[in-house]
């Protein structure tokens, strides 16, 4: 007997990898998904992918968003893709990376399996809108 | 065990062949099936019952700790070098850290998690954040689950954090074995605010900051009410305990009592047993680390005290019970809205109350008496069978 509502909310982890310490990116998103109704979890500054990889697969997030200025996404988010594969969690997790990203990276990261790169610029509700849709349903 | 006289519970929601795997996977070891229980727990996803249940036989090894207190006490903070702490020791650790989220949009931002930099990349730790979804007393309900799927896993400690604002928190905290209730310095208001409802449920009261102007007064403050306490509720035990008030004049405040408490439970039951437990009051300094290790110790404690005395079947006998209390009530609140619903939904009924066509003691009776005409029924067909 279970009469009781689903609550169904979507969780995003926000996540900085690696040296970049700039950050006010990542709290205006984190606080744009909240205003979304999201449930955001911010990994907090200079992270390595492995301990992204575990704050995603512990929170069972849906939605990992990487945060990158410094350029280095090549070498982190092929670590932390890995790793989530490592966890069984790669495949529904929805991956995201925002940042300055050169065109032909960008093809190489969406290769490795990130579904969407969103360069400086880029509407917060268009973002909203990409996961909104794109959120992999799960059993 | 279920004696021939009581009835049998035949009735355990049955597991879907998905989720049955899923326990297997969760008893097993697999963190991504731990992660995913979690959330079927915190969605209620169909099924998530069957999942609490057959988790059920696994649990009762974990020592559960609660930790509450006011936003920027530390907690966060705390609860990390506390699992440090207890991983240094060899124990493996699960925490649960519950933020509010917003009553408008549903969204929460769960900060908890930045502050956990001694564990990152140790998957011996499991942190987990839950949001207060708006549920109306169901948190309690699904972090008391979480809690179940941490332990059924096979973690040796389980911390609960929760900022203590609210019956909501009060109640979240109350389903630990051990809580602690963080202060800061300074905060002679604050304490003054702990006093209703959240002071009853301290077992160890932790002034953080305690390198911080007013630490002492803030301690001195808190050692004045646990006692006043004391002597309000319990008369009985002011000879063997009473060395707490004099510890609080040296620097190290409570050391006496704890070293009483290890006595008194390693007494095992020497005449001891009547004896209550009396909070402590410790110091730390969650930055540095400084006191954690007296704050397990007093934890330590605590658990040997509730073990010693038998007061950990009591603790738990009356957890279990609100528990079933609080499901029952949910269950059947669900069966009268859905009755509301069929009716014409609240809105209807209430209109008809103020036209006078009816009353609400009148519309009350015609919901519930059907459902009550069916448990009846049912009990006099069981009557029969037997």
């Amino acid at each position: 007997m279970s009469a009781e509502q689903q609550e169904r909310a979507v969780r995003c982890l926000v996540a900085k990898v690696g040296l970049d310490g700039h950050d006010r990116g990542a709290h205006v998103i984190a606080r744009a998904f909240r205003d979304a109704g999201f449930e955001v979890v911010y990994s907090g500054l200079h992270r390595a992918p492995e301990d992204i990889v575990q704050a995603a697969v512990q929170e069972d997030v849906d939605v990992l968003g990487i945060s990158i200025l410094s350029g280095a996404h090549n070498t982190l988010v092929p670590k932390v893709i890995e790793g989530l594969k490592e966890y069984d969690a790669f495949d529904d997790t929805l991956v995201l990376v925002g940042g300055i990203v050169p065109d032909e990276d960008e093809t190489e990261l969406k290769e490795l399996g990130v579904a969407e790169v969103f360069g400086p610029g880029t509407p917060m509700e268009e973002t909203i809108e990409f996961i909104r849709n794109n959120v992999p349903e799960r059993a | 065990m279920a004696g021939p006289d009581a009835p049998a519970f035949a009735d355990a929601p049955t597991l879907s062949d998905a989720d049955a795997a899923l326990v297997e996977d969760l008893l097993s070891g697999s963190h991504r099936a731990l992660a995913r229980v979690i959330t079927k727990i915190e969605n209620r996803t169909p099924g998530y019952r069957a999942i609490v249940s057959a988790l059920h036989e696994h649990t009762g090894g974990a020592d559960v700790i609660g930790i509450t207190g006011s936003p920027g006490a530390g907690k966060s903070t705390l609860v990390d070098k506390l699992a440090a702490a207890y991983r240094e020791r060899g124990d493996t650790v699960g925490v649960i850290a519950v933020d509010p989220s917003s009553p408008y949009t549903g969204g929460a931002v769960l900060g908890d998690r930045i502050r956990m930099g001694s564990n990152v990349g140790d998957m011996d730790v499991f942190f987990r954040s839950m949001s207060a979804r708006g549920q109306l007393g169901g948190l309690s309900t699904a972090t008391a689950d979480a809690v179940k799927a941490l332990d059924a896993f096979g973690k040796d400690v389980v911390v609960l954090e929760t900022v203590g604002a609210g019956q909501n928190e009060v109640d979240v905290v109350r389903t630990a074995d051990t809580v602690a209730v963080l202060v800061q310095p300074g905060s002679g208001d604050d304490v003054q605010t702990l006093k209703a409802g959240i002071l009853e449920i301290g077992d160890v009261f932790v002034v953080n900051k305690a390198d911080m102007d007013g630490a002492q007064r803030t301690v001195a403050e808190l050692e004045e009410m646990v006692h006043r306490r004391e002597g309000g509720t319990t008369g009985r035990n002011a000879g063997h305990h009473g060395a707490t008030s004099t510890a609080s004049t040296g620097g190290g405040p409570t050391k006496g009592s704890r070293d009483d408490d290890h006595a008194a439970a390693e007494g095992g039951g020497s005449g001891d047993a009547g004896d209550s437990w009396t909070p402590e009051v410790l110091e730390t300094v969650a930055n540095s680390g400084e006191g954690v290790g007296s704050l397990i110790e007093a934890f330590d404690a605590h658990a040997a005290y509730l073990r010693e005395s038998g007061e950990i079947e009591t603790t738990e006998r009356r957890r279990y019970a609100e528990e079933i209390r609080t499901l029952v009530r949910a269950d059947v609140g669900a069966l009268a809205t859905a009755e509301i619903e069929r009716r014409g939904g609240i809105d209807r009924l209430a209109e008809r109350v103020r036209d006078r066509e009816t009353d609400p003691y009148a519309v009350a009776e015609a919901i519930v008496g059907p459902i009550a005409d069916c448990v009846d029924g049912e009990r006099a067909d069981g009557d029969r069978d037997a």
